[in-house]
């Protein structure tokens, strides 16, 4: 089970979170993030606040899986992008490197075009920087942890302790 | 796959509640809701039909306290178990850390036990997956009932290896803890032996 596990570090998560930054501040959105294809949330921006930011993780992965599911029936490989218009927001989905997904919400004070836009250049910068994660924990596979790790010394009592 | 995150901090699972159609899989997961604090949970968000069967997915997020200073997060979910959501079924098992296989104990649900089962073993074969490598409960839920088979017999049809197993009433609670704190640990401890 490990050998797909994600691990995120320090570094890689700031690059990532400047680059959500960035990409929430060039479109004008309303919110921005990025959730792993089994629906865990990694990182956001924008006005997360008013947003259950959690189960908007799980259900965008299970819409992904979903009209993934679609496209092999189809025989399409992926559909990377999903696109989906409300009457106030509107909810821009897409693929990243066949690991992670990338949403921005947007109103009118954005606008399609420039969405499409700024997720491609966003897009590839982020494939990057998985690139350097899935490298970096390969390397620590072979090397050992670099960092101080959780579980080192994880007891039974620490374990019986999460459900007091 | 679990998610480690050394920024935040924080340990992300993924259990999968799997079993045929209505043994109790929602049942099990509105109970662990109802009796967490509001702290620790997020919401429980159910893709279901008009009448109630689960259609997609069940969800729901547990904060559950720190081991070691990371905040440890387990990802709920339930599969629809009617035979013809094979392929929803699928999708859900993508990135599981470990599995709860939910079994009606009435006598006429067996069979319906025992596809349930090899279709939750041919689906994790398919992703490169062996039940037999993941932390793994099972629950023979629905106790209370008249109509129910010996839990001995449940042990030879469903649990030859002997995985860890509670008796249930989901409805009542019994066993729903039990259950998820087991699949749980077993989960932590496969951690602890990879990182
Ligand atoms: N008597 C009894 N009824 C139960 C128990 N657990 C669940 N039920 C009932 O069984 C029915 C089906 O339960 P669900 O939890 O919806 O079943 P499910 O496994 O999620 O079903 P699908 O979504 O179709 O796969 C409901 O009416 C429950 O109230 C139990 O332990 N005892
Ligand atoms: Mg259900």
């Amino acid at each position: 089970m490990s050998g797909s596990d994600l691990i995120m570090y320090e570094e890689e998560f700031k690059k990532i979170d400047e680059e959500l930054q960035k990409l929430y501040l060039q479109t004008n959105a309303k919110v921005v993030f990025l959730v792993d294809k089994n629906g865990q949330l990694i990182a956001s921006a924008g006005e997360t606040q008013d947003i259950d930011t959690t189960s908007l993780a799980s259900l965008t992965a299970g819409n992904i899986a979903a009209t993934g599911g679609i496209a092999r029936l189809l025989g399409e490989k992926e559909f990377s992008i999903l696109f989906h218009e409300g009457e106030k927001d509107n909810i821009h989905i897409s693929l990243i490197g066949q690991r992670v997904i990338l949403v921005v919400i947007f109103d009118k004070r954005s606008s399609l075009g420039l969405v499409r836009l700024r997720v491609k250049k966003s897009s590839e910068a982020l494939v990057g920087i998985f690139g350097d994660i899935t490298s970096k924990s390969e390397k620590e596979k072979v090397e050992g942890r670099l960092d101080e790790s959780p579980f080192a010394e994880i007891s039974d009592e620490d374990i019986d302790n999460l459900f007091r | 796959m679990s998610f480690i995150n050394y920024s935040s901090r924080e340990i992300n699972c993924k259990i999968v509640y799997y079993g045929p159609g209505l043994c109790g899989k929602t049942t099990n997961l509105q109970y662990v809701y109802k009796k967490t604090n509001p702290d620790q949970k997020g919401k429980l968000i159910s893709l279901a039909t008009e009448t109630e069967r689960t259609l997609f997915f069940d969800f729901l997020p547990l904060a559950l306290g720190d081991i070691k200073g990371f905040k440890v997060r387990f990802h709920l979910y339930t599969v629809p178990g009617q035979v013809f959501y094979a392929a929803s079924r699928k999708l859900i098992l993508k990135g599981v850390d470990g599995v709860v296989f939910v079994a009606d104990s009435q006598i006429e649900r067996m069979e319906a036990n025992m596809e349930s089962l090899d279709d939750l073993k041919i689906n994790l074969a398919e992703q490169g997956y062996e039940l037999e490598k993941l932390p793994y409960t099972i629950q023979f839920n629905k106790r209370d009932l008249p109509n129910v088979a010996p839990v001995e017999n449940m042990n030879k049809l469903l649990n030859p290896r002997n995985v860890p197993c509670f008796d249930g009433c989901a409805v009542t609670g019994i066993g729903v803890f039990e259950t998820l704190k087991n699949v749980a640990k077993q989960v932590l401890i496969e951690l602890k032996k990879h990182y």
